[in-house]
């Protein structure tokens, strides 16, 4: 009964979720967009380094490459083939990666993966300047704001279904195990480099198809405008807000954080970044251990109290 | 039990003063028209502050005082009303200009938008400026796509000219020099591997060889390179006595002196961005003679002179000698043309397509919503950054050829 009382909760918000374009005008979509974007982002970053507590900053590698993908290729071939194309190649650049670098571990794969953006976008300004001369290209899409929207909220239950089936599923254990002791993990017999390789590209991938999904909003893309790091940033600091091993951390995280950016930037335009950074000091004092613990704790203390009956 | 009734006191008081000002707010809004709401979202922060910082803000600012002083913006009829300027940082992000510019158009309803820095910037905006119905006079945005962006956005206007348009310009001067026997020919060229070195270097290469000039040395760096004394040490060994460097502010900079380290004198010098900024010429004094860049004024247009010397005195600082002066002449033409058709966005857009102003340029119109009569080449000479291309333009002053060699400091 419960059961089907959540689904039919969930079936409720994603119907409502979806027929927002209809009642918010052009900022309120912009910023529903933004949500559905880093809500997907940090979901996806969280699938693989939530568990295995591997700290990745590639994000904005593929998020830029799905951007480009879609400049490069959105004149020539038909929408949904360029987008295919752009997971395609998320992925394959996901399988190099991960293949030489998961081995990797602790803070020398947080500086290789921040460096791999770094390394992405000069290997593309490379080719812009020596081979079609010129940087910035334009994406002339007949993409409307709703279309791109509706595509990020896809993307983003896909990716929430796909972590909730991944967390009860066979890898989802293996990799739990991984993230507690991979010494431990590879005498019980499982394949660790196989495992983390494999939720490495499915993560990529999604990267590289938000990049993708979003780019016509640019019109106008050039390697400093997409591989932006402050993205990396911002995706890692919100599933550690909400709590990068719970399903609905990053969703807990991303949206109430991306709410706060917006607010400051709208009314203190020139005092955001102190502000931010405050702010940011104070999350971590006051929430440690993320949002979504904080609020289990609270509930404990708040049914405990009731119990003794000291409610005032 | 004290205690909670006077948390709940206050938490009733702190409630009825939000709801107070919310609805004060709205009665505010509901009224009739008092003010003009003008809005912009420029890069205050990150990587393109720099040049926001010099060709945009500052020409923002005087013009909001300017406005503010005279008592408003003049409607038809001679009515005037106050402005009230909202504006946001982008933070450098292609993501944050286009939701604050939604916030601009739609939350905050503003009236006009002024245009973003940077061509990538401006294009981003461009499809919302288009459906929101708001004129785009995008000024810092250097780019040979104008025609095309005019077709699909008929309310914008570019106001600065694309990179090949600065190439022949290059090109004209150095035509006529060669044909005057002061130089060879040859041209030694280096660009910077980002956004303006590309755009510049790709339609220099053309424009150089319609023009029968020959290129010797071409190589890009990338953005941030300080050691430029092997690229001019190749750049002196191929026979060129023209050097041509498409490059940012500290680059450019570092070339200059750089040149003088190497004792390399090229007939012809012509640097990036950068050149232009009135501090160049201080810092280098007599060094600065003779080099070339993109823009320049005319020293005898007496509006551009006490345009220069209101921002000095309203910014602090003087205005750099290529992009400033036309942010400030389109803010002009902004301004002029709300006058004679009122906050009429539609019939605004029209007037800044169709009509003539008069500005700190002289007598300024758009040709097919671009701004074509631009100068595209100075030169230091005496101290200021004379416009000298395109030659055949009225007002150019004769370039002086060759390029005094560097004095001993």
């Amino acid at each position: 009964m419960k059961r089907i009382a959540t689904a039919a909760g969930l079936i409720t918000l994603v119907a409502a979720l979806a027929s927002a374009p209809f009642f918010l005008d052009a900022y309120g979509l912009g910023l529903m967009m933004g949500l559905a974007g880093y809500v997907t982002l940090a979901t996806a970053w969280a699938l693989f380094s939530g568990p295995t507590g591997y700290v990745s900053l590639a994000t904005v590698a593929f998020v830029g490459i799905g951007a480009y993908c879609v400049a490069a290729l959105s004149e020539v071939l038909p929408y949904p083939l360029v987008l295919l194309i752009a997971a395609g190649i998320g992925l394959a650049v996901a399988l190099v990666v991960g293949l030489s670098t998961l081995r990797l571990s602790g803070v020398y794969f947080v500086i290789f993966t921040f460096g791999l953006a770094e390394l992405i976008r000069q290997l593309v300004t490379f080719y812009e300047i020596n081979v079609t001369g010129t940087l910035g290209r334009y994406i002339f899409l007949g993409i409307t704001p709703e279309q791109i929207y509706w595509q990020l909220l896809a993307l983003g239950i896909v990716t929430m279904l796909l972590r909730w089936w991944i967390g009860r599923s066979r890898i989802g254990l293996a990799l739990k195990v991984i993230g507690d002791d991979e010494v431990v993990a590879s005498h019980v017999g499982i394949d660790i480099a196989r495992t983390k390789l494999a939720l490495f590209a499915i993560s990529a991938t999604i990267m590289t198809l938000v990049g993708a999904i979003q780019a016509p909003r640019w019109t106008y893309v050039e390697p400093a405008i997409v591989f932006n790091p402050t993205v990396s940033f911002l995706t890692l600091i919100m599933a550690l807000l909400g709590g990068a091993t719970r399903l609905w951390g990053p969703l807990l995280g991303a949206v109430p954080l991306f709410l706060l950016f917006e607010w400051l930037s709208a009314n203190f335009p020139n005092h955001y970044s102190i502000l931010l950074g405050l702010l940011f000091i104070l999350i971590v004092f006051a929430l440690p251990k993320g949002v979504l613990s904080f609020i289990e704790q609270m509930w404990g203390k708040a049914h405990r109290t009731d119990d003794s009956g000291a409610r005032s | 039990m004290t205690n909670t009734s006077r948390r709940r006191a206050l938490k009733t008081l702190s409630l009825s003063a939000i709801l107070l000002c919310t609805t004060a707010g709205f009665s505010a809004i509901a009224q009739e028209r008092t003010s003009v709401k003008i809005g912009y979202v420029v890069s205050k922060t990150g990587p393109n502050a720099g040049g926001a910082g010099i060709t945009t803000i500052p020409n923002y600012v005087l013009w909001a005082k300017e406005v503010k002083d005279a008592g408003g913006l003049e409607l038809p009829g001679g009515k005037r009303l106050p402005i009230e300027v909202i504006e946001y940082d982008d933070r450098s992000s292609a993501e944050e200009v286009v939701r604050a510019t939604e916030r601009l158009a739609t939350q905050d309803k503003v009236d006009f938008i002024l245009a973003p820095w940077g061509t990538g910037f401006n294009l981003a905006v461009a499809p919302l400026f288009d459906r929101f119905g708001y004129p785009q006079l995008a000024v810092s945005a250097v780019t040979d796509k104008a025609p095309q962006f005019v077709k699909r956005w008929k309310k914008s206007f570019w106001m600065l000219g694309g990179g090949h348009d600065y190439t022949e310009a290059l090109a004209g001067v150095l035509t006529k020099a060669k044909a005057a026997g002061t130089i060879n020919g040859k041209i030694a060229m280096i660009s910077v591997a980002d956004g303006f070195g590309i755009d510049l270097v790709t339609a220099a290469r053309p424009s150089f060889k319609k023009a029968g000039l020959d290129v010797t040395y071409d190589v890009t760096y990338p953005a941030g390179t300080t050691d430029f004394t092997p690229m001019i040490n190749e750049a002196a060994k191929g026979g060129a006595d023209t050097f041509v460097a498409f490059s940012y502010p500290p680059e450019t900079f570092a070339i200059t002196q750089q040149a003088q380290v190497a004792k390399f004198n090229p007939k012809v010098m012509y640097l990036g961005v950068g050149t232009g900024f009135p501090v160049y010429g201080k810092n280098n004094g007599p060094n600065a003679e003779g080099i070339m860049s993109l823009g320049g004024i005319d020293p005898k247009n007496e509006a551009n002179a006490a345009y220069r010397k209101r921002h000095e005195d309203v910014t602090g600082k003087a205005p750099d000698l290529w992009g400033s002066v036309i942010t400030y002449a389109s803010l002009q033409m902004l301004q002029e043309a709300i006058k004679r058709k009122g906050i009429d966005r539609e019939a605004v857009s029209n007037e800044l397509s169709t009509g003539s102003f008069k500005t700190v340029l002289g007598d300024t119109k758009m040709e097919d919503n671009q701004l074509r009569t631009l100068w595209f080449g100075g030169q230091w000479q005496n101290g200021q950054f004379v416009a000298i291309a395109p030659v055949d333009r009225p007002g150019a002053t004769k370039p002086v050829l060759p390029k005094p060699a560097w004095q001993a400091k």
